[in-house]
């Protein structure tokens, strides 16, 4: 029988990771994962909880260059990690990273729900791949959930950003 | 929609982790994570313990040693992907990968994970069991190896103890005039396959099947070899009367099903699956008929 | 004056926070000693509640307390109705807390409050709650038959209403019809799926007397007033505010149980609780929609026209009855579609199930009226061996004929008369773009090399901007700063853009100089809810009525001010300035100040404090938005699997205020559709336990399996409100199921398969063809 509250499960682990650029040192409950660590230890509530069982990406945060859902993994598990939140993804002057302005500028965001887990999992995407097809960006953000918009602006946009990654645009 | 509690643990050996195991009462092994923790998360899961073996180092990685390849158990999905090594001895391995899941979970989900988990329709088990692969695993009572056609036991349930790891998958590729390929059908992408095949074959100097492997998952709790029709096939030409004798390995199958899934679709669409990942690996191998 | 913003593809105001994580959703609410709530939900269909066993859950280090019923008290009685009908026989509503029967998976039991969520959840599982399970309702279809067991053990029957949609000379029709078709059609129930679940904060002045409310709702008015009567508070004591809202589609529109106990638990603990509902109770406790069977009969003329329609609709409402007969109704009220027939009558049986409530989903119940029609005349074209296309221009209501009375009334009462609607052109110009001769064409080459390609087409008509109300402030602050506010709830429509458009137009200010506040019962005083593309009629014409009276005041205070007669004034770029060269003016911000009162001067003579309007757009009439769509699709007949090629939409809602918005509605609207068409839907067994419980069984549609979907746009102003637009939010969903079902059985012509039903799974297509041999 699972004790609800086994006196290990109490025990909290000392972690320091980088967020943002930004380094903590925080003690964490094992239980927690990164995404409502994020959220509620870390106060930055861009990354949101759509599904909390890997399904919807709307959790989707940069841990060390790689996409991952936020609510599979734990928090004590990113110690030592340097991770990207969508918070994180314009310039140190507020430059809006390309997909982030593409966003905008495609109207690739209605409700805005889904849009930290696109920004990020955009942002990934390309920088492995400035010139990805239509086909390539829609596999990309499979793993994404949006009720609002059909997805095809959020294509557009990304195969805009893209451009101007690679200096067309 | 939060985890249950439990105690955390980080070993930085196998030797480690095999202690823990050991000592501790109801526990789970964290791998990557991309099943354990949805099931953590709905409570469906609820360990004391979870021990996490993302810290030992020479659980993961790549090695080939001439038709002899070694993947680490911990080794991402992600990285198996995107290894051009594996890539030219056995391109199938990235094919399928296309469909584990989306790039979120590729970046943290293994290999050993994948294995350990045992969903019926996961790719990853098939291709071990296509390429007759050998699963490594350590624990208490030292190292075991379980060849793949042993590894399924039953419904997500593989043939390792609780106390136990997976350390690495090794498996042999053939060389010389060979394709292989892999196809599933689900209903979006990513998504587990309702059903899924993969198909290698060498061809000999005259364009007949010299050896051939055949794997389908999604069909049963573990991926299923089709040996009699492969022995069947040997000498032939990978035509489609060959597709055909192929596919009859299907027919003493029974197959599973669920909400949404019928047995008698599922092995339709097991067939189909097979018929397409045959004809694609004979045209990769060079054959002219399929 | 010339429109400026008006008509443009404007950048979105609310993006500028949103890209870069500074939205504030309701989960970012987060108050000084807040507790988190859990609940413990029904696991029968339909059980009368034996005991309740807290003792456990409240020894858990964390735990604050535990609700059931009784806790409640006098409190846990049913909701009032949010919509009253007479044709209302039963509605039983549901209670904060289900009290002595449950009657759906689902419904909320007992209520744990807890220092955290996790700690919650802990002691939740710890709960027990022992039922003894009654027979359950669960197949709609024969919950009305005699001998068919009881959704509530206390009511005589399961039918919650009959609603009748008839005109005309039914039985004339039917014995002089050519032929008479029967049709059998079935709908199967999904949901919104908002990517944010729901969501209640709730906490209390210190003095206990004043309630503040974070909902993520679509209607904070009829949620504030549900509130105040339950609690027996008074409104202006209750302040609802809905923040961010991550979608609704619908099913945010409704009052539901948690908005009750979440304020309740509140109240008792003494400290401010949320709620954040998580994946798994939105599958099961928010509603949905969409189960219906269509037993009909349509009349045929010689020339294949579609002369009358009758028959009976069984409509699965669930347990409880929260929103009226709104969704029922919006299907029936949607005949006879685009089609001009000549008699109608059709009965509509509301059936109580042992499912979670029905309530309207994006489009409520007009796909389904949309789906039978356009099904219905396809069906026709085959018996007939005409092309689908052409049935329907014989069967068009014709543009001449507008303002068109359809023969049936509104919700209101009076008669409902389409308005600017040109279906057959709107017809002409989809298939025009999407170039159906050249798809026949391809069509048969493909066959040739064993390729099913297919097309389908569906037309609709929407009655959008739904009465009564809604209203607006438009006020100029004296840093010339121009404020909207209004009742009107958003959830990503892009309604800040939009209303800042047309106040920007009317003020001559630049449109970053436009702050909108909305969704607060604190900052405006009524509203009525986004629901049934009703906000940019009303609350834009609301808009452009009070920033039309501002204009108005700022030119008469100017006038003093300046020393000019008004006649000369104009107003651009924030000032009012003398015309003719006269470099006299004054900033907008000036005349602000002079409005807001300078102590010991008095305003000036026949002026009003302020520079400010409140108007409020009463919607007497509704207007009628329409279109049609073609879409093209590959089966596999090996597989079943169906791909979408291509989507085209000719619409008309009227001017547009804001294209890029508007497209972005229909193409939402239309994924949501081809949702329900290919992939979405509700499994429950037999016993009323739901099988489609997270995002890997409930399939909603991802990016890799939709079409680019290309629109063409008229606009027909509509008359029925100063701006001349229509309701878009709606549009792309309503026809699109049946549409995307159209092409599938278009490509599997030569086998003769017929589908009717959505949606129809890869596995259903092969037993289809199967079937076929």
């Amino acid at each position: 029988m699972h004790d609800p509250t086994p006196e290990a499960g109490k025990a909290r682990h000392a972690i320091s990771l980088t967020v943002n650029g930004t380094a903590h040192a925080v003690d964490v409950d094992p239980r927690q994962h990164l995404g409502d660590f994020l959220r509620q230890t870390l106060q930055l509530t861009g990354t949101h909880l759509g599904c909390e069982h890997g399904v919807c990406g709307a959790c989707t945060v940069i841990v060390d260059g790689a996409p991952v859902r936020a609510c599979l993994i734990l928090a004590v598990q990113a110690d030592g990690a340097s991770v990207t939140t969508v918070e994180g993804l314009a310039g140190k002057e507020g430059a809006l990273h390309p997909i982030q302005s593409a966003f905008r500028a495609h109207h690739g965001l209605q409700c805005g729900f889904c849009t930290p887990g696109m920004l990020t999992t955009l942002a990934a995407f390309l920088a492995d791949n400035t010139s990805p097809t239509e086909a390539e960006v829609r596999e990309a953000i499979s793993g994404n959930l949006c009720r609002c918009t059909g997805y095809q602006t959020i294509v557009e946009a990304a195969l805009s950003a893209a451009q101007t990654l690679r200096g067309e645009g | 929609m939060k985890s249950p509690q439990f105690a955390y643990h980080r070993p930085q050996s196998v030797a480690d982790a095999t202690a823990l195991l050991a000592r501790l009462e109801n526990a789970k092994v964290l791998a990557g994570g991309q099943s354990l923790m949805p099931m953590l998360n709905m409570r469906y899961a609820l360990p004391d313990h979870v021990v996490d073996i993302n810290r030992i180092p020479e659980l993961s990685g790549i090695t080939i040693e001439g038709d002899r390849i070694t993947i680490g158990a911990m080794t991402r999905q992600r990285d198996i992907e995107r290894s051009d090594a594996l890539f030219a001895r056995a391109p199938i391995f990235r094919e399928a990968l296309r469909h584990v899941g989306h790039i979120q979970t590729r970046s943290r989900g293994t290999i050993g994970g994948s294995l350990c988990h045992l969903d019926p329709a996961a790719e990853l088990p098939g291709l071990v069991r296509l390429f007759d692969g050998t699963v490594h695993v350590i624990g208490p009572g030292g190292e075991r190896s379980i060849a793949a056609t042993d590894w399924g036991l039953g419904y997500m349930t593989p043939a390792i103890g609780a106390d136990e790891i997976a350390t690495a998958i090794t498996f042999n590729v053939w060389s010389g005039r060979r394709g292989e390929a892999f196809e599933e059908f689900a209903r979006r992408h990513g998504d587990f396959a309702i059903a899924g095949a993969g198909v290698r074959l060498q061809l000999d100097t005259g364009g007949h099947i010299a050896r051939v492997a055949m794997v389908l998952v999604g069909v049963d709790v573990a991926p299923v070899r089709l040996l009699e029709a492969e022995t069947a096939l040997v000498g032939r030409a990978p035509d489609a009367a060959a597709i055909a004798v192929a596919k009859s390995g299907l027919d003493p199958l029974d197959v599973l099903s669920d909400a949404q899934n019928s047995a008698a679709y599922r092995k339709h669409i097991a067939g189909v699956m097979l018929a397409r990942a045959f004809r694609r690996a004979a045209q990769s191998a060079g054959a002219h008929h399929a | 004056m010339g429109a400026r913003y008006f008509g443009a593809a404007v950048q979105r105001k609310e993006d500028d926070r949103l890209v870069v994580g500074r939205g504030r959703y309701l989960d970012d609410v987060a108050l000084p000693g807040m507790l988190h709530a859990a609940y413990v939900r029904a696991s029968d269909a339909h059980a009368r509640i034996t005991n309740i066993d807290s003792s456990a859950a409240l020894g858990v280090p964390g735990v604050i307390a535990v609700f059931t019923a009784r806790d409640f008290g006098a409190e846990n009685r049913p909701t009032a109705q949010m919509a009253p009908s007479p044709l209302l026989q039963q509605a039983p509503t549901w209670s904060p807390l289900a009290d002595k029967h449950v009657c759906y998976v689902g419904e909320p039991v007992a209520m744990v409050v807890a220092e955290t969520r996790a700690l919650a959840e802990d002691a939740a599982a710890l709960v027990i709650v022992e039922t003894d399970p009654l027979p359950a309702v669960t197949d709609y279809k024969s919950a009305l038959d005699p001998g068919a067991p009881l959704a509530h053990a206390d009511l005589k029957s399961n039918l919650a209403a009959s609603m009748q949609a008839r005109f005309g000379d039914v039985a004339g029709v039917f014995a002089r019809a050519a032929r008479v078709i029967p049709v059998t059609l079935e709908m199967h129930r999904g949901g919104c799926h908002a990517m944010e679940c729901r969501g209640v904060v709730a906490a209390w002045s210190p003095a206990g007397d004043e309630l503040t409310v974070y909902s993520s709702t679509q209607s904070p008015y009829p949620v504030r007033k549900g509130i105040a009567r339950h609690l027996g508070l008074d409104e202006h004591c209750v302040r609802v505010i809905a923040p961010d809202v991550g979608g609704g589609f619908g099913p945010k529109a409704v009052f539901y149980p948690e908005e009750l106990s979440v304020p309740l638990a509140a109240q008792r603990v003494g400290r401010p609780v949320k709620w954040i509902e998580d994946r798994r109770e939105h599958i099961l406790a928010t509603t949905q929609q969409r189960d219906q069977l269509w037993t009909v009969e349509v009349a045929v003329a010689a020339d294949g026209r579609l002369l009358g329609l009758r028959g009976r609709i069984v409509h699965d409402n669930g347990a409880y009855v929260p929103y009226g007969l709104i969704l029922p109704g919006t299907t029936v009220q949607s005949l006879p579609g685009p089609y001009a027939l000549e008699a109608l009558d059709v009965t509509l049986d509301v059936a109580l199930t042992n499912f979670v409530p029905t309530t309207p989903v994006r489009g409520a119940g007009r796909p389904n009226a949309a789906f039978a029609l356009e099904r219905i005349a396809d069906i026709v074209a085959r018996d007939v061996g005409l092309d689908p296309a052409e049935i329907r221009r014989r069967s068009f209501v014709k543009a001449a004929q507008m303002p068109y009375p359809t023969g049936l009334n509104g919700r209101d009462g009076t008669p409902i008369a389409y308005d600017g609607c040109d279906f057959h052109q709107s017809l002409e110009l989809a298939l025009a773009r999407f170039d159906a001769g050249d798809f026949r064409r391809r069509q048969t080459a493909a066959r040739a090399e064993g390729r099913y390609l297919g097309m389908g087409i569906a037309t609709y008509v929407e009655d959008t901007g739904l009465a009564p109300f809604e209203g607006a402030t438009v006020r100029v602050d004296s840093n010339g700063r121009v404020i909207v506010e209004t009742g009107a709830a958003s959830q990503g429509q892009g309604h800040a853009t939009i209303f800042a458009q047309i106040a920007a137009d009317q003020l001559g200010v630049d449109i970053a100089d436009v702050t909108v506040k909305s969704a607060d019962t604190g900052v405006f005083p009524l509203g009525i809810g986004t629901i049934a593309s009703r906000v940019a009629v009303t609350g834009g014409s609301s808009v452009l009525m009070a920033a039309r009276n501002v204009r108005a005041k700022a030119l008469k205070i100017a006038a003093v001010m300046l020393e000019a007669a008004e006649s000369e004034l104009t107003l651009e770029d924030g000032h009012v300035q003398v015309a003719g060269g006269s470099n006299k003016k004054l900033p907008l911000g000036a005349l602000a100040a002079r409005l807001e009162g300078i102590p010991g001067l008095p305003m000036p003579p026949g002026i009003t404090p302020g520079l400010s309007d409140t108007a409020y757009f009463e919607a007497r009439q509704t207007t009628f938005a329409c279109g049609s769509n073609v879409a093209e699709v590959e089966v596999d007949i090996e597989t079943g699997g169906v791909k979408v090629h291509r989507y085209v939409v000719a619409h008309d809602c009227g001017l547009l205020i804001n294209p890029m918005l508007v497209d972005g509605q229909i193409r939402g609207g239309v994924v949501h559709g081809i949702g329900n068409a290919l992939f979405e839907r509700m499994i429950y067994d037999e016993g009323g336990q739901p099988l489609t419980t997270n995002y890997g069984e409930y399939l909603l549609p991802t990016a890799p399996e939709m079409p680019n979907i290309e629109i063409v746009h008229t606009q027909t102003p509509s008359e029925r409100n100063p701006l001349g637009v229509k309701g878009a939010g709606e549009g792309g969903t309503i026809p699109a199921t049946a549409c995307i079902i159209a092409a599938i059985e278009d490509a599997l012509a030569p086998f003769g398969i017929a589908l009717r039903e959505h949606p129809v799974s890869p596995q259903r297509l092969i037993e289809l063809l199967a079937d076929k041999g």
